[in-house]
């Protein structure tokens, strides 16, 4: 028998993440596939407030874990949250977004409770037998891996924009627990965090990105791919190319030593389509492609492709593309 | 201070990928393999600290074949002390059986960092330097793009959601290395023949259950077959109607 599907729900500010309700709604779907109830966690300085403001639904119990140290992005106080709340949901599943804090918090909790892992995660099925399957792709999406948890307590992690996002259901109660102290050893401790003024929507989580490559020529032309992506409401990715040209920030290089993304909507300017490159981004719902080589390997992916030079075409996109939004 | 630098040996990001027939490995014909790019970018980081003089050590581990001897070399001749081999026995090991291998491997080591990068670009984990920290009880850094010696450990810079956090981390402890922060260099003809002399033992792996069983390995679905909207600025007008009419994103 199966114990139940705790979520844990990643705050910003005095709300939760977009990664946070696609966790309620791959949760949900596997509570109900295994006959368990769901739980959720919330575990920062303001935890209350958020449960409050946001009252997750379809959930059993919403496990709220409320303490200072838990401002911090290290993973220690929150592993603690997180175990203290699976003891008090009887968990077997614990599901965590692929984000920067859930990528530590799957392999930091999964370590300290024995548990098994199963990162990355696309899609989690229930096999008649009751086996609980996970897909997760590997070589950035040049294969597809499908595994069954064969250990509990199984700890899986959620690749953002591939879980529908939890959408009905009531709110359920609140449970309010302590954090527990930390142990003996000796912990890493933030000294000092440079925020910028404005935070960007991280590449793995935008529904919109608009790439670059090397058919853009210099980084000063970088603006086109800029204000095609402002124009979409969309964030800025980049081929490896270009970062390797010092053109663009690392943080936004797509591909197998990039980022592995799948978002709605992907447009790739100048981009030929290195195999390194098409493995971080062929997942996406949609591609469109701009490229003045018809032979480019990324016509073999692409949704949409228009055959032309990026400095004739996006002008005109974008023009079109603010018009058609102020319509 | 001593660093172990966990480097894994990956199919080049160039390779095509083919599963083999077994369901559980791939096709190695005509892949290159290397060390994956971010264990690289570790022993670079491990390297630069031995010689501004805060590491005394850099050892390089690794759990694989035995051809892994070729990657262990190239470390060596990038800079590192020694190395140790721990013979993968098995065609799959998940995150849990890799890391209990590790952690066996280190406790006879005894470092006082364990550098590894912040995924192996093959398996697309990113969960071993986290059990291992976990497990070993140690003090853990992810996403490091800066590092320096500092009273009783390290200094690092991570790279977090947009913001730059500077951290504290106590030894012994894991970290992981996130591109930027080091630049892997090319060995010299100098490292390269200093590197055929310098220690590489070999052991067997602790035993180590996978806590999932691998049931399928296959090619990720066929994208349906795209079209060409059509040539140039001219081509605009379509391609925009079918963004608000089909993709509905307008």
């Amino acid at each position: 028998m199966s114990g139940n599907v705790l979520v844990y729900l990643e705050t910003e500010g005095e709300g939760l993440r977009k990664p946070a309700f696609e966790g309620l709604g791959a949760g949900a779907a596997l509570a109900a596939a295994l006959g368990v109830e769901l739980h959720a966690v919330i575990a920062a300085p303001n935890a209350s407030a958020v449960a409050a403001a946001t009252r997750p639904l379809g959930v059993t119990v919403v496990h709220v874990i409320e303490h200072a140290d838990l401002a911090t992005s290290l993973a220690g106080a929150h592993c603690r949250a997180v175990k203290t709340a699976a003891a008090a949901a009887g968990a077997s599943w614990m599901l965590f977004p692929a984000t920067i804090l859930g990528r530590d918090l799957l392999a930091t909790v999964a370590g300290a409770m024995g548990a098994g892992v199963a990162a990355d995660a696309t899609a989690i099925d229930v096999a008649d037998g009751g086996d609980v399957q996970i897909t997760r792709p590997v070589y950035a999406g040049k294969a597809l891996q499908v595994l069954v948890a064969r250990r509990s307590p199984f700890c899986i992690g959620l690749r953002p924009n591939a879980f529908p996002a939890m959408a009905a259901g009531e709110p359920g109660r609140t449970e309010t627990h302590d954090l527990p102290a930390a142990g003996d050893a000796p912990a890493a401790r933030v000294e000092e965090v440079k925020a910028p003024e404005t935070r960007e929507v991280d590449l793995t989580e935008a529904e919109i990105i608009v790439a670059g490559g090397r058919g853009l020529k210099a980084a000063e032309h970088y603006e086109l791919v800029e204000k095609l992506a402002a124009a979409l409401g969309g964030v800025v990715g980049a081929s490896r190319a270009v970062v390797d040209a010092g053109w663009r920030p690392h943080s936004e290089q797509v591909g197998q030593t990039g980022k592995t993304v799948s978002p709605r909507l992907y447009v790739a300017c100048g981009i030929s389509g290195a195999i390194q490159h098409l493995a971080g981004m062929s997942s996406s719902k949609c591609i469109v492609a701009v490229n003045k080589d018809p032979e480019a390997p990324i016509f073999k992916v692409a949704d949409y492709g228009i055959v032309g030079d990026v400095f004739e075409v996006l002008p005109a996109l974008i023009e079109a593309v603010e018009a058609a939004k102020s319509a | 201070m001593k660093i172990v630098v966990c480097a894994k040996r990956v199919p080049d990001s160039a390779a095509k990928i083919r599963p083999a027939a077994d369901g559980q490995s791939i096709d190695t014909q005509g892949v290159e393999n290397v060390i994956s790019p971010y264990d690289e970018i570790a022993l670079e980081a491990a390297v630069q600290l031995k010689e501004a003089g805060v590491a005394s050590q850099v050892t390089v581990l690794c759990l694989g074949p035995k051809e892994s001897t070729k990657e262990l070399r190239k470390a060596m001749a990038m800079g590192a002390d020694d190395a140790v081999l721990v013979l993968e026995d098995r065609p799959f090991r998940d995150p849990t059986a890799t890391a209990e291998a590790l952690a066996a491997a280190l406790e006879g080591l005894s470092p006082d960092v364990v550098f590894c990068g912040w995924k192996a670009i093959d398996d697309d984990s990113s969960a071993v330097a986290g059990l291992l920290a976990a497990r070993l009880d140690y003090a853990y850094a992810s996403f490091v793009v800066k590092v320096e010696g500092a009273d009783g450990g390290l200094r690092v810079s991570r790279e977090v959601e947009g913001c730059e956090e500077i951290v504290h981390v106590p030894t012994p402890c894991v970290l992981t290395a996130q591109r930027g922060l080091a630049e892997p260099r090319f060995a010299s003809l100098k490292g390269i023949m200093q590197a055929k002399r310098k220690p590489l033992a070999e052991q067997a792996p602790a035993a180590a259950e996978n806590a999932s069983e691998l049931v399928a390995l296959t090619p990720p679905p066929a994208r349906p077959a795209g079209r060409i909207v059509g040539e140039g600025a001219a081509a605009v007008p379509e391609l925009v109607r079918i963004l608000r009419d089909d993709v509905g994103v307008l």
